[in-house]
């Protein structure tokens, strides 16, 4: 009999990785389509805006050095083909591809072939063909595949350690791509500021709601869409699969999952930090936040999740031996 | 497809005694492939293939990034070897295992085959894979070639020779059991009437051999695979053999040696490790000891190896025994060690450093197999008869400057065996690479890769160079 063998941290690294970029290539889809949407939605006369959608994302100045100007194929061919860039749709889904493959033995053969076929898609040139033709059909069919990539790891692949790493990596980088999407409305210009609060502003939000497919859930809840309920959706809901706070709270099960602590407690530096950004969300509420202001909030938010992404990787990938440390 | 008109042109076929008349344990086979439906053996190639490549059993293609993944070409004709062949290989090939390991225990401890001026100690230090770093090792039980993979190639006197000993990290047994599981279900009724040796149980014995290796004091020893990591072109079968074995695979970078230990990180902390089967290098294994630029060793690991912490399959410093120079001196060190004739002969062979053996080769560089001492896979090789003037010219220069890197054979003409090409069937060369374990003792397994070269006429089976492979069918003798 074999004694059971923890799981290697690089292994570990891998998996985790693996589904935070499968879950990051379907997000920058969504984060297409909610512009697509908002630019359908603006009055004719005005000019349409896929600047504001880098801004979002930090890499602007990356954007400019290789493109003249943001036009919306300028900005779908960046954030969807351009292999030099790392956050690119076909850049996630290399390095996703290059996870799998390292911890092939590990994972079911269904998730590899998965990867692998999505990975495919996207370099193949009917891809990028229906990308410009028909931008919609075709980023749909990026979160399809995404979407059938984690139904794939639900129902072939042990629920143990392996499966909580993974679980952790889709939900910080839902929650994280979540802020973001919601911070996209703050860029969008509208054309004149008594247009805010009108039906124009509505449409607009409504479109944001839809890139994280969570419109009728909204409407169930709300039934009207109001601005700061939009973002107390997304923000605080306890139960849509897509809100921050709901992703919080299933990566930090995820942890305890993994570290076999009771909730509420903390045995390392990974679970105090994200035990504590889950409890602010557990506790705050709408109108604090709209008190910070709404950008600046999703800004800090941004911070701490990459702080929870180190801790975890201090405590489980880069550990060393005690005699190491001295001498390193 | 059929048979009929199928020529053996003068070659040893290993189906066939002459045209029309197959070997008597072949008929079944070939009155099967006969009693096929027009088209239908073509399908049964085209859904082997589709498999292949389903599975992923594919190896890297260097050079390029994007879907690099190809399947190694794959004939669904199995060559046969028959019961008293096949005896008569494994007492062979036992012998030659036993000898390299002797050969190993003495040159890196008393150089008795040295004293006693059997062979040149210049050859043996000369040898670039030679290690004097571990001067003075006894690796654990003894064992130091725990896993060989020794090439063998029938010639038209249909008798068998050694082509050149593999002792390092040969590779292609994933392909072995994988064109098995494939060729069961093209030929299942074959399968039923003939009595095939089973070829499955390989990462069993495989196990077995390496806990043997593990310190005494361990009850369950843990063992883990060590691989380059995934752009090696053999990575797919380095996470077959850890996930067939149920063992971890790991990088160097997953391993650390700390107070003597060697330790994988594991996200519950740091777990001993006991035996490792590496598919590194030497070169690469540790840079304390050996190129201190390799990034995918273990620093300290020599260390706690030399201390008996852990156990390294294969040994360290191997690899001169499969130097291709040392290759021709084998015949005398079974002879200088077992005391014992020569079973399985070499294939006669010029080594360059030796002055008058160089002055033939240099002569008939049209004639000859020029090969490099450490090479494998078909590199840093010449074919002289199908080579062009200036590749001769090009390997003269590199012969002369550097003689102890060259070796020279003449062409043998390589059995073949019968192989789909396009819609017929015609006869291609091959070669064999039976895959040997060496624990408490030699076990061979039955069969191994068979090795076809694909294009007419060519003699150089190797993937790179448009080779592929075959199923291998070692038979039971049949007691009524």
């Amino acid at each position: 009999m074999y004694k059971s063998l923890s799981m290697l941290s690089r292994v570990a690294d891998s998996l985790y990785w693996l589904s935070r970029y499968v879950e990051r290539a379907e997000n920058i889809a969504r984060f297409i389509d909610v512009n697509m949407h908002l630019m359908l939605d603006l009055p004719i006369e005005f000019e349409q805006q896929w600047h504001p959608l880098v801004t979002v994302t930090g890499d602007y100045t990356i954007f400019k050095e290789r493109y003249s100007e943001a036009t919306q194929d300028a900005v779908i061919e960046f954030l969807t083909f351009d292999s030099t860039y790392s956050n690119s749709i076909v850049s996630c889904l290399r390095a996703a591809r290059l996870n799998a493959r390292s911890i092939r033995e590990v994972i079911s053969s269904e998730m590899w072939e998965s990867v692998n076929e999505f990975y495919l898609f996207i370099i193949s040139p009917e891809a990028k063909r229906e990308a410009f033709s028909n931008p919609h059909a075709f980023f749909s069919k990026v979160k399809q595949r995404s979407q059938e990539f984690i139904g794939i790891r639900e129902v072939t692949f042990t629920h143990g350690e392996g499966w909580n790493f993974m679980r952790m990596g889709v939900m910080i980088e839902r929650a994280e791509k979540t802020s973001r999407i919601l911070d996209v409305k703050y860029f969008i210009l509208l054309p004149k500021v008594e247009y805010i609060g009108t039906p124009y502003d509505n449409i607009q939000w409504s479109a944001v709601l839809k890139s994280a497919s969570a419109l009728e859930m909204y409407l169930k809840c709300y039934h009207h869409i109001l601005p700061n309920q939009v973002a107390d959706f997304l923000i605080h809901d306890k139960d849509f699969p897509r809100s921050i706070r709901y992703c919080l709270d299933k990566a930090e099960q995820a942890l305890h999952a993994v570290c076999g602590s009771t909730p509420g407690t903390f045995s390392n530096e990974a679970e105090r930090r994200l035990g504590r950004l889950r409890a602010e969300l557990d506790y705050s509420d709408i109108n604090e936040v709209l008190e910070t202001g709404l950008h600046e909030y999703l800004d800090a938010l941004q911070v701490k999740l990459n702080q929870v992404d180190t801790a975890i990787f201090n405590t489980f990938i880069a550990i060393r031996p005690p005699d190491l440390i001295t001498r390193i | 497809m059929k048979f009929d008109s199928y020529l053996t042109e003068d070659h040893y076929d290993e189906l066939f005694e002459s045209d029309a008349h197959p070997r008597k344990a072949a008929i079944p086979i070939i009155d099967r492939i006969n009693s096929l439906p027009e088209e239908e053996l073509k399908h049964r190639q085209q859904a082997a293939e589709a498999a292949l490549m389903q599975m992923g059993i594919t190896f890297t293609v260097y050079g390029t990034d994007e879907g690099t993944d190809r399947i190694f070409p794959f004939d669904v004709l199995p060559r046969i070897i028959e019961p008293s062949d096949w005896e008569h290989l494994e007492r062979g090939l036992s012998q030659r295992i036993c000898t390299l390991n002797l050969f190993l225990e003495d040159i890196y401890n008393e150089q008795r085959i040295i004293k006693e001026k059997v062979i040149p100690a210049e050859l043996i230090t000369s040898g670039r894979s030679f290690r004097p770093e571990i001067t003075g090792l006894h690796p654990p039980k003894g064992r130091w070639c725990h896993i060989s993979g020794i090439d063998i190639v029938r010639h038209r006197d249909g008798e068998f020779y050694v082509l050149e000993d593999n002792l390092r990290c040969p590779s292609g047994i994933s392909y072995v059991l994988e064109n098995r599981r494939v060729l069961k279900h093209t030929f299942p009724r074959l399968f039923e009437t003939l009595r095939i040796r089973p070829v499955d149980d390989y990462p069993n014995r495989l196990l077995d051999m390496l806990e043997y290796l593990a310190p005494d004091t361990v009850e369950t020893p843990s063992v883990a695979v060590l691989t380059p990591g995934i752009y090696n072109s053999a990575y797919f079968e380095h996470s077959f053999l850890a996930q067939q074995m149920g063992v971890p695979l790991v990088e160097g970078r997953d391993l650390v040696v700390s107070e003597g230990f060697v330790y994988m990180r594991t996200t519950r902390g740091f777990e001993r490790v006991d035996v490792i089967y590496r598919r590194i290098d030497d070169d690469f294994l540790d840079p304390e000891v050996f190129r201190p630029d390799s990034t995918l060793g273990i620093p300290g690991i020599m260390e706690a190896y030399k201390a008996g912490k852990i156990a390294i399959a294969n040994t360290p410093g191997t690899g001169i025994a499969d130097d291709k120079a040392i290759y021709t001196y084998v015949p005398k060190m079974i002879e200088f060690y077992l005391e014992e004739d020569v079973l399985l002969p070499n294939v006669q062979t010029y080594v360059c450093w030796d002055g008058k053996e160089r002055q033939y080769v240099l002569q008939n560089l049209d004639k000859l197999v020029v090969k490099s001492v450490n090479e494998s896979g078909g590199y840093g090789m010449l074919v002289g008869p199908h080579a062009t003037k200036k590749e001769r010219e090009d390997f003269r220069h590199r012969i002369e400057s550097n003689p102890r890197n060259f070796i020279a054979q003449p062409t043998l003409d390589l059995s073949r065996v019968p192989t789909i090409i396009d819609d017929h069937i015609e006869g291609r060369h091959v070669d064999l690479r039976p895959y040997a374990l060496y624990g408490e003792e030699v076990y061979v397994h039955p069969g191994g890769l068979t090795r076809v070269a694909l294009r007419k006429g060519s003699l150089v089976v190797n993937s790179s160079q448009g080779g592929g492979s075959k199923d291998t069918w070692v038979l039971e003798e049949v007691t009524v």
